[in-house]
C-alpha cells in the first residue's frame, strides 16, 4: 500500500516535471520572434488606442500596416508626423496627408435657437434625438447634451455656457470620433489650416430657419456673390465653403447678414463681426 | 486486421458516433456550430487532437500504468535491484489525470510547433486547439481505447482518427442546418439554442438508425 502511494506520487510528479521541462525548453527553442518592425511601428503610433483608424487599438493598426492592409497614414490622430515615421520604418513613400480638425456647424445655442419642448430624459444627444428629432425647434441643430464631450478621447471638446460644444483646436487631433457619433451630423472635419467655416447645418428654406434660429443660414446667397474666389456656394439652402479655393480673406464673414459664417482664428466659434464682438463682451460680463 | 479496422471506423463514425450516441463533446458541438467555416476549422482540430491523443495516451497507458514486464517503472526498479513483482506497479487508477496531463502537454507542444512551422495552419487551427485539450470527447477516446476496448496501438490510432471524423461530421451537419435556420421567422423563445437542442435530438434519433448495422456473422 505504502509503495503504491509513493509510486503514484512519483509517477505524477515525474510526468509533471518532464512535461513542464519539455514545454518550457520547446517554448524557448520554438519561440516565434515577432517582426522587429512591429515594435517600431507600435512605438511610432500615439498609443491612445482610440480606434479612430477602424482597427482594434494601436497594436491592431500596427499589424495591419505590417500586413499591408493599412497605409502608413492610416492613423488620423498622429497626423503627418506619425505617417512620416511609419513610412520610414516600412520604407514606403511619404504620403501627403492633410491634418484635420473638427468644427461645429451650428451656432444655435439656447440663446439663439428656440426649443420645441423641454427634454428631461437621458443626458445623451443620441437618445434625445430619438424623440421627435430632439428638443430643438430646428431639426438640424446641435442637441447640446454633450455626447461629443463624453466621447472625445483627447478631452478636446467642452460644452459651453450656450449648450454648444467648444472645440480646443490644440487638443483636437481630427480623429473623427465625435463626427461619427453626432446624431445630427453637426460636427465636421475641415483642414487644420482653414479658418473659415459655415456654422449652420440646416437644409431648410430661409423663412423656416428664420422662425427657429437667429443665426441660421438663410441661403440669401450674399456670400456666394461677394466671394472673389468662387470659394463659397449655396446648395440645398446652405452655404458651403470650398476649402480647395478659400484663401481666408474674410469677406464672407463680414458680409453674412445672420453671422453664421465663422472665423476660427479666435479659437472659439463666434462671429468676427460687430455682433460677434458684442456677444463676446456679453459673455465676459457674465 | 484490415476488416477489424474497417469495422472500428464505421462504428466510430456512424454507429457509436461521439456526439449522437455517446453524448460526448456536446459543448463544442453546440457552441461552435453556428457557422459552417468555424465548424470546419474546429472539426479538423478535433480530428488532429484525437489522433495524436490516442497514440500518446495508449503509450502512457501501456508502458506506465498497466502492470506488466514491459512497464517502464518495473524495468527501472529491476535495474535498481528492488526485486518487486510486476503486479505491484498497477497504477491504472491514475488513468484520468495521466491522460489529461499527457494530452494537454502534447497539444501545447504541437501548437508551438505548428506556430513555428506553418503560420497558415496555426491561423486555421490556432483558436480551437487550446479549446479542446481537455474536452471530454478527447479524454473519452483515450479511455475507450485503453480501459474499455483494450485496443492495440494501430487500432487505437484508427479509432481516434475516425472518432474525430464522426465528431466533425456531426458538427458540420449541425452547422449547415443552423445556418439555414437563422433565416427562419421563429417565435422568440425558440431562437438560437432552444432550436439547436431540438435539432440535436432529432439528428441523434436519425443516427439511431445506424444501430441496426451488425457485423457479426
Amino acid at each position: 500500500m505504502f509503495t503504491l502511494i509513493i509510486l503514484s506520487i512519483a509517477v505524477l510528479a515525474g510526468l509533471g516535471i518532464i512535461f513542464g521541462l519539455w514545454l518550457s525548453i520547446s517554448a524557448l527553442k520554438l519561440a516565434v520572434t515577432p517582426d522587429p518592425k512591429y515594435e517600431l511601428i507600435l512605438n511610432a503610433l500615439p498609443g491612445a488606442n482610440c480606434g479612430a483608424c477602424g482597427y482594434p487599438g494601436c497594436s491592431g493598426l500596427a499589424s495591419a500596416i505590417l500586413e499591408g492592409t493599412a497605409t502608413a497614414s492610416s492613423c488620423p490622430v498622429g497626423g503627418k508626423a506619425t505617417a512620416k515615421k511609419i513610412s520610414e520604418i516600412i520604407g514606403a513613400y511619404e504620403l501627403d496627408i492633410q491634418e484635420m480638425v473638427a468644427i461645429v456647424k451650428c451656432a444655435g445655442g439656447c440663446e439663439n435657437a428656440s426649443d420645441k419642448f423641454k427634454y428631461t430624459g437621458i443626458e445623451d444627444c443620441r437618445a434625445a434625438s430619438l424623440i421627435s428629432d430632439g428638443q430643438k425647434a430646428c431639426a438640424y441643430a446641435c442637441v447640446g447634451l454633450g455626447t461629443c464631450e463624453k466621447l472625445c478621447p483627447f478631452g478636446a471638446i467642452k460644452m459651453g455656457l450656450d449648450m454648444l460644444p467648444i472645440i480646443d483646436f490644440d487638443k483636437c487631433t481630427g480623429c473623427g470620433i465625435c463626427v461619427k457619433n453626432c446624431p445630427k451630423q453637426v460636427l465636421e472635419l475641415i483642414p487644420r489650416g482653414s479658418m473659415v467655416y459655415v456654422a449652420c447645418n440646416s437644409l431648410d428654406k430661409g423663412a423656416t430657419v428664420k422662425r427657429v434660429c437667429k443665426v441660421g443660414c438663410i441661403a440669401c446667397g450674399i456670400c456666394e456673390k461677394q466671394c472673389p474666389y468662387d470659394a463659397i456656394h449655396v446648395k440645398n439652402f446652405l452655404a458651403k465653403v470650398d476649402y480647395s479655393k478659400c484663401i481666408m480673406c474674410g469677406i464672407c464673414v463680414e458680409k453674412c447678414p445672420v453671422d453664421c459664417i465663422m472665423n476660427r482664428e479666435s479659437g472659439i466659434p463666434i462671429p468676427s463681426s460687430e455682433r460677434g464682438k458684442e456677444l463676446i463682451a456679453a459673455k465676459k460680463k457674465d | 486486421m484490415f476488416a477489424k479496422l474497417l469495422v472500428i471506423s464505421i462504428g466510430a463514425i456512424f454507429i457509436n458516433n461521439f456526439v449522437f450516441s455517446r453524448f460526448l463533446g456536446l459543448c463544442p458541438y453546440l457552441g461552435v456550430s453556428k457557422r459552417l467555416d468555424t465548424a470546419i476549422g474546429m472539426g479538423f482540430a478535433v480530428i488532429f487532437v484525437m489522433t495524436i491523443a490516442s497514440a500518446a495516451t495508449w503509450i502512457a497507458w501501456q508502458y506506465l500504468l498497466v502492470p506488466s514486464k514491459s512497464n517502464l517503472l518495473y524495468i527501472i526498479s529491476d535495474l535498481l535491484g528492488f526485486n518487486l513483482p510486476p503486479s505491484s506497479f498497477d497504477l491504472t487508477y491514475l488513468e484520468t489525470i495521466t491522460f489529461i496531463l499527457v494530452i494537454a502537454s502534447l497539444v501545447q507542444f504541437v501548437e508551438m510547433v505548428v506556430q513555428r512551422v506553418s503560420p497558415m495552419l496555426y491561423e486555421a487551427l490556432g483558436i480551437y486547439l487550446p479549446l479542446i485539450t481537455t474536452n471530454c470527447a478527447v479524454l473519452g477516446v483515450s479511455e475507450l481505447n485503453t480501459v474499455v476496448y483494450h485496443y492495440n496501438f494501430i487500432e487505437s490510432v484508427v479509432f481516434g482518427f475516425t472518432s474525430g471524423i464522426g465528431f466533425t461530421l456531426a458538427l458540420i451537419l449541425m452547422a449547415g442546418i443552423r445556418e439555414k435556420l437563422e433565416l427562419l421567422p421563429l417565435p422568440r423563445a425558440m431562437r438560437g439554442l432552444p432550436l439547436a437542442f431540438l435539432m440535436a435530438s432529432l439528428m441523434s434519433l436519425a443516427f439511431m438508425g445506424f444501430a441496426g448495422l451488425s457485423f457479426t456473422k
